[in-house]
């Protein structure tokens, strides 16, 4: 046995291998390392040379921005005239039209409370109260009635705003509610657990379509004569309930992910149940399953647009109603990429938030 | 079975702090406690010992009811632990546990790992919590790390910080569940040198662990457990050098290779 001999020299001296390349060597690294992918490039390269420059074409070059219908129809590219000629229709619906300012306020201070939500640091009890504030101005802006503004019935709201409405409210309050029902399915007490499983598998077993029409056309037969509750109220509620069964089980998901020690943990402290999920198994369980939670939120912002069937009049329903008005007919490709432009921006948003959230919640990392 | 009679015992006064009578425990069909009976008095030490699935994890864990045993008593501080809620909370504040795999709560760093429990079971105000807390780090040596993640700790830190944790609840019992077992070699032993000063300081603690360095420096009595039954319990230097049972002879002859 003896010492090896180490050459400490020639170990500070080494540095690790810079990798080298050039153009040709990054194309050889990326696009045509092997067959399959080189046949791949090719193919992509082809289809790209095809399509994207008869694209830019129509949408850029040959197309017409601010004109009246007439010169869209003698216009070989795209018509965008179709949306900002009625641009105020589609993001405001049947709104009426002098009191546009008031929808588009709400959704100025929606997107500013959104915009310092995004941020973590901005988080406090203030915002929370800035948020309350902010709904309530919202409903009092859109509604009218009182401070001297003209009421507006809910049957008059749409295009965007009903929208975002439908979409922040059917999401906020639908997360809360599926993890209480993802907790009372792993309840210990059989009556607890039956009745939220009964109402996960009911609500998942139906497509959203059929709870829209229950709440629409059903549930009112119910109510006593003279009682209503407004349409919009209804379909909300259908949202939500729909929401709140795939929350529960997406968070079921990430409660059975938990490891049985940090429970063991928490009781050996002498925790009560209420605060070994509040403070040990729920920010744990929730973190790991923010994925598959926003999947689910994404699907059920874009499935706010199905309340067109029960006459709601949302941002698809405005769009459609310029496409049948007889002087913009045909320009159908032009509305529908503006309006899923809209939707890839709100989807792309909660995935863009739900990443950065992720990342500021790993406390794996090392420092 | 021998009665305890060792001269080093540090047992000043023979109150019985924990008492175990009649313990009777199953998974299912399995028997996995036979009979126990138990008495542990105050500044006790106690290292129990004997192959894996014998019981021993499973008896220390029934004592602040992470298990639930079926037939029997167990007394801990004059509360005897049944189906009532009360029972067990006041249990679980009195009695201390250090896992195997430490269980810190990864979400939280390690100064709110040792703030949670004195804050929200014991109502603590929040900064004597992290006084009390900060007092433990340092005792465990770890003082520095308080604004850390668990995650970024290694085995033998995360462990003197589990032990503070349990301390920060100003415990009357500690019951140590394997506190080395998941840990590298070279982390033993700062873990063991936490749990003798925690012995030296007149602790009341039951450990289930193998070292047998620790368990003849610090217990005063050695317990062999096997087939859900206690077979064997002497002091240390007896126990090691003479065991009687042959179950304990055949267990040492495998652990001291």
């Amino acid at each position: 046995m003896a010492i090896i001999a180490i050459d400490k020299e020639k170990i500070a001296r080494i540095k690790p291998p810079v990798i080298k390349t050039g153009v040709i060597g990054w194309l050889k690294e990326n696009l045509f390392n092997g067959v399959i992918n080189s046949l791949l490039t090719i193919i992509i390269f082809l289809f790209m040379v095809k399509f994207v420059p008869p694209f830019i074409k129509w949408a850029f070059v040959d197309s017409v921005w601010f004109s009246t219908s007439q010169v869209c129809k003698e216009c070989e590219g795209a018509c965008w005239s179709a949306i900002t000629k009625n641009f105020r229709f589609m993001i405001f619906g049947i709104y009426p039209y002098e009191l546009h300012w008031r929808p588009f306020v709400s959704m100025l201070s929606l997107f500013t409370l959104l915009y310092f939500t995004y941020y973590r640091k901005y988080w406090s009890k203030t915002l929370l109260y800035a948020w309350l504030a902010g709904l309530v101005a919202m409903a009092v802006l859109m509604k009218g009635g009182i401070f001297g503004l003209t009421p507006v019935p809910t049957e008059m709201w749409g295009g965007l705003p009903l929208t975002l409405l439908l979409s922040i409210f059917g999401l906020t309050a639908a997360y809360p509610l599926g993890v209480i029902l993802a907790l009372g399915r792993d309840s210990k007490l059989p009556g607890i657990r039956y009745m939220c499983v009964t109402y996960i598998e009911l609500i998942r077993g139906v497509p959203l379509i059929s709870l829209l029409f229950m709440a629409s056309i059903i549930f009112p037969l119910f109510l006593p004569e003279g009682v209503t509750i407004n349409k919009i109220l209804r379909a909300q509620a259908a949202i939500i309930f729909f929401t709140a069964a795939y929350i529960a089980e997406v968070v079921r998901g990430g409660l059975q992910g938990m490891n049985k020690g940090q429970y063991e943990a928490a009781d050996a402290l002498g925790l009560n149940y209420y605060q070994t999920m509040r403070l040990i198994i729920l920010p744990q369980a929730l973190k790991i399953v923010i994925p598959p939670t926003v999947s689910v939120l994404v699907s059920a912002f874009k499935d706010t647009s199905l309340v067109v069937i029960i006459s709601l009049y949302d941002l698809l329903f405005a769009a459609k109603t310029v496409i049948q008005k007889p002087q913009w007919n045909g320009f159908s490709t032009e509305v529908y990429i503006f309006v899923a432009i809209l939707y890839f921006l709100g989807c792309f948003s909660m995935s863009n938030f739900s990443r950065k959230l992720e990342e500021e919640l790993d406390t794996d990392k090392r420092s | 079975m021998t009665q305890s009679n060792n001269p080093a015992s540090d047992v000043s006064n023979n109150d019985v702090i924990i008492t175990i009578k009649d313990l009777n425990k199953w998974f299912g069909d399995f028997h996995v406690l036979k009979d126990i009976n138990l008495e542990v008095r105050k500044q006790e030490k106690i290292v129990i010992c004997g192959p894996s699935g014998s019981g021993k994890s499973t008896l220390i864990r029934c004592i602040n009811r992470l298990e639930e045993h079926q037939m029997g008593q167990i007394i801990v501080d004059g509360v005897e632990l049944s189906n009532n809620l009360k029972n067990i909370e006041k249990i679980r504040t009195e009695v201390g546990m250090v896992f195997q795999h430490f269980n810190l709560f990864p979400h939280l760093t390690i100064l709110e790992n040792l703030t949670l429990g004195p804050v929200w079971v014991r109502k603590t105000p929040k900064k004597e919590a992290e006084e009390t807390a900060m007092f433990y780090l340092e005792k465990v040596k770890i003082a520095e790390q308080a604004k850390k993640y668990p995650g970024q700790l290694s085995g033998g830190q995360q462990q003197r910080v589990a032990i503070a944790r349990s301390l920060c609840m100003k415990p009357k019992v500690m019951l140590f569940d394997e506190p080395t077992s998941a840990l590298d070699p070279e982390m033993v032993k700062e873990v063991l040198d936490v749990m003798i000063q925690l012995s030296d300081e007149g602790m009341t603690m039951i450990v289930v662990s193998h070292e047998m360095g620790f368990a003849k420096t610090v217990a005063q009595r050695v317990m062999l457990m096997d087939d859900g039954m206690i077979l064997e319990e002497n002091n240390p230097v007896d126990f090691f050098e003479n065991p009687q049972h042959e179950r304990t002879q055949f267990f040492l002859s495998q652990i001291l290779h």
